[in-house]
């Protein structure tokens, strides 16, 4: 017979950052979002090369009717209601990203800034001391590192398959992190994110005077702003698969163990208590 | 619960709590206490930067070849306050750039007398708050030595830069008026310029002729075009709305080296 166990999952720190994370990285979205409708186009290089964006968002008009338009590497998509043109009937109107994704919802890029610059704040303050605790504490070696059986090819496509079947361990495996969490985990929290912050500090003509290389490093600073725009979009891709990974592998029980800190797997047998 | 009423309940309960969180954030967006929270990040902003970055630290300067060809011209394009209409009909041959306030020497330079002054030459980067840049080579006066020459008071911290255009169009009460302000580490900056050509051409009225300040470490908004006089002052509150700049006034950093 199967008995519940529950097993001390994620340390305070862990959960107190984690949540304080969800707070400022919702807030820098959104904010984000609002600063990028200022100018709603993007490009390589040092500078704008206004004529050709890799990524533009617009309003063109179609037959008298207004149609939101993505232009991507070229090729233009109609995306009315989401990119370009949105809003409630009667009061659509011209905007890349709709009021519903922005802080404010309304178009306002002073306060847009305000909020950005704020939660950035929290941001690299509390990414700071989860960064340090991690590393000294031993979370990212203990817990995050994969280890070198979990990164055989064979290994590595078993867990895809089962993930993708959404077939997750509840026993004895489930105490420690998949391999494709760890992997997931680490490349946001040691690639995605401090690239967040590296390509955001280079958008600031103040600190590209102090740190020219972040420049030359990124191949400037509009291609800084370009990769900030991509990083936040795989970190938006790596939250929703994140979300849905949470609800089909046990919501309550992935809630509470980011909540108390407790865990359940299913052991065979009595069981000892935690 | 069946698979399908739990997923609507999850659907209902995530688009409740959407809700919830939009009608707080603009709420907190519409309120002056929420974005004077907000706004005590700018004060850490220019510390935390004034701090990491050296004061003489320069600006990137790039190679000719990467000069804009098509250089924006944002805010006011064409001013039609009458001063200046009527300074571009006389080739701005009674204009004078007023330097004054806090000074010892009042000044007041025709453009000749300015192109006279220790001058320096850079091909800068123009980042705009909405997000582009463009690149474009500066000639002006540098602003360190004029100051000098007028003499700063002790009490003297910032420089205002009166403009001409009032953008959004010109009002009676001159309240519309473009200002701008810096303090003192960047009006001493050996890029801080009153930029008299642009690509080595007499600097077009889109972009402020006869003269616009560059102060390379912060936003364009910072870049007053078609500036006629320089004040020295201890403070900016009793100038515009006080935050010490047109933009400023409706909400933007007065520190925009970010």
């Amino acid at each position: 017979m199967k008995t519940k166990l529950l097993v001390r999952r994620h340390s305070g720190v862990t959960r107190l950052t984690h949540w304080i994370n969800v707070l400022a990285l919702s807030l820098l979205l959104m904010s984000g979002l609002q600063i990028f409708n200022a100018h709603p186009a993007l490009y390589w290089g040092a500078k704008s090369t206004f004529e050709r964006p890799w990524l533009s968002i617009g309003a063109v008009e179609r037959g008298g009717q207004p149609v939101g338009v993505t232009r991507l590497a070229g090729r233009t998509f109609e995306t009315t209601g989401l990119l370009g043109w949105s809003g409630k009937p009667g009061a659509a109107s011209p905007r890349a990203f709709p009021a519903w994704a922005t802080v404010p919802s309304w178009r306002d890029l002073a306060s847009g800034r305000r909020w950005h610059f704020f939660f950035a704040w929290l941001f690299v303050t509390n990414g700071l001391i989860y960064l340090a605790w991690s590393l000294i504490g031993g979370h990212i070696r203990r817990d995050l590192w994969p280890t070198r059986a979990q990164l055989r090819l064979r290994h590595v496509l078993h867990e895809i398959v089962t993930h993708a079947q959404l077939k997750f361990p509840k026993g004895e495996e489930a105490r420690s992190y998949n391999v494709l969490q760890k992997l997931s985990y680490l490349a946001v929290a040691l690639l995605l994110l401090p690239l967040m912050v590296a390509t955001g500090l280079t958008m600031s003509p103040g600190f590209d005077a102090a740190a020219p290389w972040l420049l030359d490093l990124f191949g400037g600073r509009q291609s800084a702003r370009s990769i900030h725009f991509v990083c936040a979009s795989l970190i938006v891709l790596f939250v929703i698969v994140h979300l849905v990974m949470v609800v089909a592998s046990g919501l309550w029980n992935n809630i509470r163990s980011m909540i108390t800190g407790r865990y359940a797997i299913e052991v065979e047998g009595e069981g000892e208590s935690a | 619960m069946n698979v399908a009423d739990r997923r609507g309940w999850l659907k209902g309960a995530a688009a409740s709590l959407g809700a919830l969180w939009l009608a707080a954030c603009d709420r907190v967006s519409g309120s002056a206490q929420g974005q004077s929270v907000l706004a005590r990040a700018e004060g850490l902003t220019r510390r935390a930067q004034r701090l990491v970055i050296d004061r003489k630290a320069l600006a990137a300067e790039f190679s000719p070849a990467l000069i804009s060809a098509n250089f924006r011209a944002n805010g006011s394009i064409n001013p039609s306050d009458a001063d200046y209409v009527a300074h571009v009909a006389g080739g701005f041959a009674d204009w004078k750039l007023v330097i004054d306030g806090l000074v010892e020497r009042p000044l007041a330079l025709t453009l000749e007398q300015l192109k006279a002054e220790p001058a320096r030459t850079q091909i800068t980067r123009h980042d705009c708050v909405e997000g582009w840049s463009d690149i474009a080579k500066w000639t002006g006066a540098r602003l360190g030595p004029l100051l000098d020459k007028a003499g700063l008071k002790r009490e003297a911290r910032y420089i205002v830069f009166h403009c001409a255009d009032s953008l959004g169009g010109p009002s009676l009460d001159g309240s519309g008026r473009y200002y701008e302000s810096v303090d003192l580490i960047d009006a001493y900056h050996p890029q801080t310029l009153l930029a008299y050509a642009m690509n080595d051409q007499p600097l077009p009225v889109a972009h402020g002729a006869p003269l616009r300040l560059r102060v390379e470490r912060q936003l364009g908004y910072k870049q007053a075009k078609y500036v006629m006089r320089l004040e020295a002052v201890a403070d900016f509150a009793h100038l515009g709305g006080g935050k010490g700049g047109f933009w400023e006034d409706r909400g933007y950093e007065w520190y925009a080296g970010i």
